[in-house]
């Protein structure tokens, strides 16, 4: 079986768990025997080439290891469309974010909070239209090559999906990683909502990565029920361990956040939460990693609280800093207010970390050995974290336990569970 | 007979290096030693070392009738001794000729005044120690950082026995006054208190940059000053010369003919501050309840302290004075020193345009954390 991926950012390049799932789903599916033809969108600095570059799976700088790895990636080809789509940004901010590149001048001043995304002035400035360019190029691309199935993932590629379905007369097949809901909250921009119910409208069939999107993709955007599929997300299994990582230096309890710091990931209760706890033991120390557009709100609250010598700021971590974080971690939070799935607190666990999570995230729905709470429950918040730093018992049962439990998570049996999507897909026809 | 007096600050804080959160509890390294070098010896060559040998040069030619004041921080004479002992050695002559009075201040250029009266008072013993050590003085004049001043940190410099205080002339207190008397502070009339004229002592760093301000133009101001007023004090930093304001503006020229043309067209005579307080008689009181400073527009504390930011890293740094007087220890009193610098709460201020105060806030953090954990 072969399949059109319409996919994002592959390491070391990776920005979120977008990036992640793609490149994790694409392995297990190579394990399961399916090829893969790997488009994603990125800005080259080489502007005069052609629209379309195609590379082999191992010219892409990514870590393959493993001998036996390689030959799964004889099975994926990577192809990269000129594009300045990026993920996790809607119209506004994008626009916003394309101005300010284009006007930075020697008086901008980039610190370490802020992730740097490439854009490219041959591309278009309005992310409406870029999306549409990108589904131009998308189907043309989709008549050079011979598939089985198409898989779009996220709404900025739904269009091109629909587009090279329609070109082909393939079966599509549509990811729900993230809803405007999650993102958005309420006030949701009704163009993008537009795009994603259009795409699971024209899909064959729907992929949530949990019951959790599941519901929301059914309630508000009326989809039909029989048409979407929960695949929860997966995680790699770790070959490191925390013996690899420096230890904190710190000679109390570390309590982690980690992700963009925006609202859709709550870390204001974490923030509130934290001040509770330290009215009762000042020694225990919070770190907020990740950058976003609250972070100048947080830190102004952290300062307020009076809380700034226990609660530290890291910027945005990424590759080897992540898990580095995590080995001097006591306890990881998660107080997600809408979680698609949220696959760090699984990240976390593989290293051993014990991790508080919000009732409302998916990955909630597939681990045992964690603490759940709501997310506005700051005392069940606080309490929970309390808990795991204070009482040993609890603290060992996570560890040991959580770890077992996510390295059987593996991204190979949640890519049969697509691969079965595929085949129904087909079968449908 | 008139007197001009002028008097400069020689500063240099510990720039704090990126401090991670990872680095807490292994690395207790805090500074960026690069930058604090480069700054430094860039200093030295553009201003420290030409504007000294202008200045020994005049002090040769005119000896006893020109006179002027510097005050150093210590963590300025610290990084003079280590990346730019010329400079010190320079400074050193200077101060041998007699013509110079060193001021006493706060050894870290802290705000240590407004935080906690012992740290104040052990920041001072400092600086005192350490200008009997290098220029083998014992200064009697004290100018707080910033010109930092209030009718109580007057009192309590005068109970560490200073009798005379150098200020801000800011504009709000004074009221309808002159800034160019001698007075006196309202808790403790044996403190007298010289004023800063801001006027023109801006006038000279903020004109000079953008045209020409010409010795005549300095000549005429101070002859249409009122003849009944007796002292007249000019007041910037001693970077001005070469660093603020580059040599090819001829702000070194300015003072090479500024002394020779007071002397000639003028009644005015060149001065020390504390050769003031032997000559006038204070002419009243200097009311200042609410601390005042010389900066920015509103001449107040707002640059180091108020916003959230600013309150807590104070706060914390302030909270563990205690445990550090107690340690004893020499490692730790240096790091302390050095993050008392107003400048690490200046790079918090969000008042003003540019910088990055939230990222300056978290870095400072970090290192306070650091430094705790080390008493623990």
């Amino acid at each position: 079986m072969r399949v059109l991926m319409f996919g994002w950012e592959f390491p070391p390049h990776i920005t979120g768990g977008l990036g992640t799932a793609c490149f994790g789903m694409t392995k297990g599916l190579a394990k399961n025997g399916v090829e893969v033809l790997f488009v994603v969108p990125k800005a080259h600095g080489d502007e005069d080439q052609t629209n379309v570059r195609l590379l082999n799976a191992s010219d892409v700088t990514v870590d393959i290891d493993h001998e036996t790895e390689r030959s799964y990636w004889d099975r994926v080809q990577y192809m990269e469309i000129g594009s300045n789509i990026i993920p996790y940004v809607g119209p506004e901010q994008y626009a916003t974010m394309f101005e300010e590149q284009r006007h930075a001048t020697r008086g901008f001043h980039s610190s370490v909070f802020a992730p740097r995304y490439e854009f490219s002035g041959k591309y278009g400035a309005n992310l409406m239209e870029e999306v549409a360019r990108y589904a131009l190029i998308g189907s043309s691309l989709a008549t050079k090559y011979d598939f089985d199935v198409i898989h779009a993932h996220d709404w900025l590629t739904y269009s091109a999906g629909i587009a090279a379905k329609e070109t082909t007369g393939k079966p599509l097949v549509v990811h729900m990683h993230a809803t405007e809901f999650d993102r958005s909250g309420e006030n949701i921009n009704t163009d993008v909502y537009a795009i994603e119910r259009r795409g699971m409208e024209a899909a064959d069939l729907v992929i949530t990565v949990s019951d959790w999107t599941r519901n929301i993709v059914i309630e508000k955007y009326g989809i039909n029920p029989d048409k979407v599929i929960t695949v929860h997300n997966a995680v790699e299994p770790s070959d490191k361990s925390l013996d690899e990582y420096e230890r904190s230096g710190l000679k109390n309890k570390v309590v982690t956040f980690l992700g963009r710091i925006t609202f859709q990931k709550g870390p204001e209760y974490f923030v509130e939460a934290a001040y509770k706890i330290l009215q009762v033991d000042p020694s225990i120390h919070f770190v907020m990693a990740g950058t976003g557009d609250l972070l100048q709100k947080m830190i102004k609250r952290v300062a307020q609280l009076k809380i700034g010598a226990n609660f530290h700021f890291t910027g945005f971590l990424k590759g080897n800093d992540v898990d580095q974080m995590f080995a001097m971690t006591d306890v990881f939070v998660m107080p997600s207010i809408s979680e698609p799935f949220g696959i760090v607190p699984l990240e976390a666990m593989r290293l051993k970390v014990p991790v508080v999570i919000s009732k409302q995230s998916g990955v909630s729905e597939v681990v045992e050995h964690a603490l759940k709470v709501d997310f506005w429950d700051i005392n069940g918040l606080a309490d929970a974290i309390y808990g795991i730093c204070k009482y040993k018992a609890v603290n060992e049962i996570f560890r040991k336990e959580g770890k077992e439990e996510v390295d059987n998570l593996k991204w190979e049996y949640a890519a049969k569970k697509i691969k079965n999507v595929y085949e129904l897909a087909i079968n449908l026809r | 007979m008139r007197y001009l007096c002028f008097y400069f600050q020689v500063h240099q804080p510990y720039r704090l290096r990126t401090y991670r959160f990872f680095d807490i509890g292994k690395r207790h390294f805090y500074y960026d030693d690069y930058n604090n070098r480069i700054t430094m010896q860039r200093v030295a060559e553009r201003c420290y070392l030409p504007m000294n040998n202008l200045m020994l040069k005049k002090i040769e030619e005119l000896g006893n009738k020109i006179k002027f004041a510097i005050s150093f921080s210590g963590t300025a004479i610290e990084q003079m001794e280590v990346y730019a002992p010329y400079a010190l050695e320079s400074f050193k002559k200077l101060v041998a000729t007699g013509n110079v009075e060193v001021l006493a201040e706060t050894y870290s250029h802290s705000v240590s005044s407004l935080m906690n009266k012992d740290a104040f008072k052990m920041e001072v013993a400092e600086h005192k120690r350490l200008m009997k050590e290098i220029f083998n003085v014992r200064p009697k004049t004290f100018h707080n950082t910033e010109l930092i001043y209030s009718n109580e940190i007057g009192a309590d410099v005068a109970e560490m026995g200073f009798d005379l205080m150098l200020t801000e002339g800011a504009k709000h207190v004074l009221g309808w006054k002159s800034p160019n008397y001698l007075y006196v502070n309202a808790i403790n009339p044996k403190m007298k208190v010289m004023l800063r004229n801001w006027k023109m002592s801006d006038e000279i760093t903020l004109k000079f940059a953008h045209e020409t301000f010409k010795v005549e133009d300095f000549v005429n101001w101070l002859n249409s000053i009122p003849k009944e007023e007796e002292i007249v004090n000019i007041f910037f930093d001693y970077e001005t010369f070469g660093e603020g304001l580059d040599a090819s503006t001829g702000i070194f020229d300015f003072m090479k003919y500024l002394p020779d043309a007071v002397m000639k067209y003028t009644d005015f005579k060149l001065v020390t501050p504390h050769q003031i307080v032997e000559k006038l008689q204070p002419t009243g009181v200097f009311d200042a309840p609410i601390p005042l400073s010389c900066r920015d527009e509103e001449r107040d504390l707002s640059n180091w302290m108020g916003n959230d930011m600013q309150d807590d890293a104070l706060a914390t740094l302030y909270g563990c004075f205690k445990k550090v007087k107690a340690s004893k220890d020499e490692e730790l009193m240096r790091d302390w020193r050095a993050l008392q610098a107003a400048e690490n709460f200046a790079a918090m201020c969000t008042k003003h345009q540019g910088g990055t105060p939230y990222d300056y806030y978290i870095n400072y953090m970090n290192i306070l954390t650091d430094f705790i954990n080390r008493m623990k």
